[in-house]
């Protein structure tokens, strides 16, 4: 590991100041993805600015009922705040299946949005990889790669983004807040991850130096039914090898509101708009539900060894829609 | 920390760990993380390093009292809270419920996990005190503690892996001493 400057500071112009003057400054959250990588040699900053003084933990309301999740707010404890819990149901689940309990306590609301791929060529420096190295190349379009991309990949990179916590965020509108010299902004999370092109070394619309401060999620009344679902390689501790967040408010058999986002996909979360699209105004029949999936997965292009994700992410979306709708007493009649 | 006015970057730190209690003063480089600064400059050996990753969980400790990777833990970073390792444990020279179940009922075969385990376990059980729920919660009130079934422990402990899958026992072990650990913790 490369040395480094360490610095903490329970203000957050200073916070900036200490990352802006200094080339390769980075800030430290829970540190569970930085550190980690760092002993692989992935990241070599040379100063830490820890911003787990500044005082962004807190979960609070917005005007509109919705909920403001403070950067450095822990995993563990949104996942746990009973207005989580009640109104984005699907958010608490999503953290909750991701990780480790030691790992949550650790990890924050801005460092999961910005944690790095868990491909194998990105961790070890002893490969190319166009993400890490621009330019190098990407080893895992032809080599191991069952577990990544489906959608929306260049033959640049075809990573996979690896939170959980981010689908849900993705599909109930979330928007990430931010502090930078110049002044605050607010990026839809939508917008936040940028698409692969050629440069996936550019994975984020954050300006350079800014601090997340918080993530705001909109009031949506769908969310109240919402569930996260995750299939990985293992029962508990594991990346998701495809998950799927959805929402639904069904009203005299008419889908009033569907949200549906995918992970495990994309380089980013995947917001399955096509199949809201094909549900929302209609009744939620088996055929419709049916054909909202193929709707979405119509454009995944599989890699060699990862056609099986194409099914998977077919079945776990009519499998968790079905199952939304039964909780609704809104059951499928097709 | 940083600039010694030389215009040189300072990489080493002089920083307070309170560890079981303790107040010790040590130099360490920016790089130590709190699991080799424990065992190696205050000789606090029971954290055991296995993965160095957190994928494994055997270098868990309390840090405030919540249960974090001591692996991926910055020394630096950790400077001013109180740290609980597995010999803070016991007190007064008796072994705590936890510990005393894992020896009664097997929690354990070669032991390296254990010490993260035990650590774990309190940690864990804190949190489910506190209401937190678990992946395999079944949520209808927010407000409701779950029943700590053995569903949940597996579920809450899935972040100590042991090699020697003495799992069966850990979790009979948890599950038993339970009561009396809310109680004393
Ligand atoms: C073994 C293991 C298993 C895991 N399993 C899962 C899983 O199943 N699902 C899942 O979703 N995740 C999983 N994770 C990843 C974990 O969720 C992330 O590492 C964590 O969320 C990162 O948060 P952090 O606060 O520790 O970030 P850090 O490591 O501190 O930071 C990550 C990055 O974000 C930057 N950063 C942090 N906060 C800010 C801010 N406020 N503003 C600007 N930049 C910031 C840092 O500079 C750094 O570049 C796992 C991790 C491990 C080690
Ligand atoms: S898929 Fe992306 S992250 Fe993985 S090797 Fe290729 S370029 Fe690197
Ligand atoms: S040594 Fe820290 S998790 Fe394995
Ligand atoms: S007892 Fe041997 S690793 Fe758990």
């Amino acid at each position: 590991m490369r040395e480094f400057a360490y610095r903490r500071t329970s203000r957050i112009d200073e916070a900036l100041h200490l990352v802006a003057r200094h080339e390769g400054a980075r800030f430290l959250a829970g540190g569970t993805n930085l550190v980690d990588l760092m002993k692989a040699g992935v990241e070599s900053p040379a100063r830490l600015v820890d911003i787990r003084s500044l005082t962004l933990d807190e979960i609070g309301e917005t005007p509109d009922g919705g909920l403001v999740l403070g950067a450095t707010a822990t995993n563990s404890a949104v996942a746990a705040d009973p207005r989580v819990r009640g109104r984005y149901p699907a958010l608490s689940q999503a953290i909750l299946l991701g990780a480790s309990g030691q790992l949550r306590n650790m990890a924050t609301v801005g460092g999961n949005l910005l944690q790095r791929t868990r491909c194998a060529y990105f961790t070890d420096t002893s490969e190319p990889c166009n993400r890490r190295v621009p330019g190098s190349g990407c080893p895992a379009i032809d080599g191991a790669h069952h577990n990544h991309a489906i959608l929306g990949w260049t033959r640049h990179c075809v990573a996979t983004h690896p939170s959980d916590m981010a689908v849900p965020l993705i599909a109930f509108d979330a928007v990430v807040r931010y502090e930078a010299l110049d002044g605050p902004g607010a990026i839809p999370l939508s917008e936040f991850y940028l698409p692969v092109g050629d440069r996936p070394d550019r994975e984020t619309a954050l300006p350079d130096g800014a601090l997340i401060t918080a993530v705001t999620v909109p009031a949506v009344k769908a969310a109240g039914r919402s569930r996260y679902r995750k299939v990985r390689e293992r029962a508990s501790y594991a990346f998701a090898t495809v998950s799927v967040a959805a929402a639904l408010d069904v009203r005299d058999g008419v889908v009033q509101d569907v949200r549906l986002a995918l992970g495990g996909v994309a380089s980013r979360p995947w917001r399955a708009r096509l199949a809201e699209s094909a549900l929302r105004g209609g009744p939620l029949t088996a055929e419709r539900i049916s054909a909202a999936a193929d709707v979405e997965l119509a454009a995944a292009e599989p890699l060699r060894d990862n056609a099986y994700k194409v099914t998977l992410a077919r079945n776990l979306i009519e499998a968790v829609v079905t199952e939304l709708a039964a909780d609704t007493g809104e059951e499928s009649n097709g | 920390m940083t600039d010694n006015g030389r215009g040189e970057i300072e990489t080493r730190s002089e920083i307070s760990l309170r560890v079981n209690d303790v107040d010790y003063r040590v130099a360490v480089d920016n790089r130590r993380t709190l699991l080799d600064a424990v065992r190696d400059d205050l000789g606090l050996t029971g954290t055991k390093k296995g993965c160095d990753h957190g994928q494994c969980g055997a270098c868990t400790v309390l840090l405030g009292g919540r249960r974090v990777l001591s692996c991926l833990t910055l020394a630096v970073a950790a400077e001013g809270a109180a740290v609980t390792t597995v010999e803070g444990l016991a007190g007064d020279g008796e072994l705590r419920p936890i510990q005393e179940a894992f020896v009664r009922l097997d929690g354990f075969q070669c032991g390296f996990c254990t010490p993260g385990q035990l650590c774990s376990a309190v940690g864990m059980l804190a949190e489910h005190a506190a209401g937190w729920p678990s992946a395999v919660t079944r949520d209808g009130s927010p407000e409701r503690t779950p029943e700590l079934t053995e569903e949940e422990i597996r579920e809450r402990m899935s972040g100590n892996l042991c090699r020697c899958s003495a799992y069966p026992s850990i979790v009979r072990a948890i599950l038993e001493a339970s009561a009396r650990e809310a109680v004393a913790g």
